[in-house]
């Protein structure tokens, strides 16, 4: 095949669904990974140096975890699926650069303290 | 600044609501009218494996759907954040909905009463799966009205479970919803809260 051979229509592929697994270099995300959904990632730590060996993508997250963010918002923001961003935050996490909840500390949902907070925040909404 | 490894800095406790319903019936109109900002979106890639789709021996198992969530935020104070997610309601999303609900404080499930039938995946799965939920019934213009004792009975709803009009287009009435769930979830989970 030729340079010049534009995609046919059988290896045509949207790269809308390549852009994860590159960003990842090819590592599939868990379908239960370290974080879900709510996970909240807070950046720790001073920048890191161009030597970091980081992604752009990991640079952003940071950024955008200045103030804690759920892996959702992260999602949203860096327009990337989730499972994705859990890759990147397990990299992050790894590297001591971002403080992160793990499923383990989830919110106890027998705690009437949770569900006072809840109401009354609602209530003042 | 000067950062201590052993000092951690303190997180947020995240908790989730979800929103579920069928399409069209205000999910993410309830969503945008309660949280913080306008509706934000993500997107979970599924494969046809995950989706219940099992036939390896074609290429065509290979394809993905992407299915999308809207959800907002509510910073409740400097412990608890509250995240709303808009569920698709449809049944093939199962693995969504798997994740979504584990963990969650409850459900709303929206009834459109032009559609009634849209919700009845959603209460069964959140019947069967046990996460406390209520309904609230959309009023469109034009619907046919119902009573809620009448929705009730459509949709066999146990008499525990609370049920009450809305406009989710409305903050204050949107809130009132939530309000309800959060009330019955901590009376079925922990005691009752006023
Ligand atoms: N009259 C009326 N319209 C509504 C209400 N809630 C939502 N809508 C409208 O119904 C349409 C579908 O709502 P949307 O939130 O996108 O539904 P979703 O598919 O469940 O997310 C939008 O045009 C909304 O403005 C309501 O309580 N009353
Ligand atoms: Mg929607």
């Amino acid at each position: 095949m030729s340079a010049t051979d534009g995609p046919t229509d059988e290896h045509w592929i949207d790269p809308e669904i390549i852009r994860p697994y590159v960003v990842t270099r090819g590592r599939t995300a868990p379908t239960r990974g370290r974080f879900d959904l709510i996970s909240m990632a807070l950046a720790i730590g001073p920048p890191p140096g161009p030597d970091a060996g980081l992604d752009p993508e990991h640079l952003s997250i940071l950024r955008l975890c200045r103030e804690p963010k759920s892996v959702a918002e992260i999602a949203a923001h860096l327009n990337l699926p989730a499972g994705t961003i859990r890759v990147l935050l397990g990299d992050l996490f790894d590297r001591e650069l971002v403080s992160a909840q793990e499923p383990q500390s989830e919110v106890d949902m027998h705690d009437v303290k949770m569900y006072r907070a809840v109401l009354d925040g609602l209530r003042s909404l | 600044m000067v950062f201590d490894r052993s000092e951690r800095p303190r997180l947020p406790r995240a908790i989730k609501i979800l929103v579920a319903g069928g399409f069209g019936a205000g999910k993410t109109t309830m969503v945008g009218a309660v949280s913080e900002t306008r509706p934000l979106r993500t997107e979970e890639i599924l494969t046809d494996r995950s989706v219940g789709v099992d036939d390896l021996s074609s290429v065509e198992a290979k394809r993905t759907t992407t299915v999308a969530m809207d959800f907002g935020r509510i910073t409740l104070n400097d412990e608890y954040v509250l995240y709303l997610f808009g569920t698709p309601g449809q049944e093939r999303f199962w693995f969504v909905w798997d994740e979504l609900a584990e963990g969650a404080l409850g459900a709303v499930i929206l009834a459109d009463t032009r559609r009634l039938a849209d919700c009845f995946p959603s209460v069964d799965y959140f019947e069967r799966r046990g996460t406390p939920f209520v309904v609230a019934v959309n009023c469109f213009e034009g619907a046919p009205s119902y009573d809620l004792p009448e929705v009730r009975l459509a949709l066999q709803l146990n008499p525990s479970i609370p049920i009450v009009m809305c406009d989710a287009r409305k903050r204050d009435s949107s809130r009132e919803v939530l309000i309800t769930l959060v009330k019955h979830s901590a009376r079925l989970r922990a005691e009752p809260v006023g």
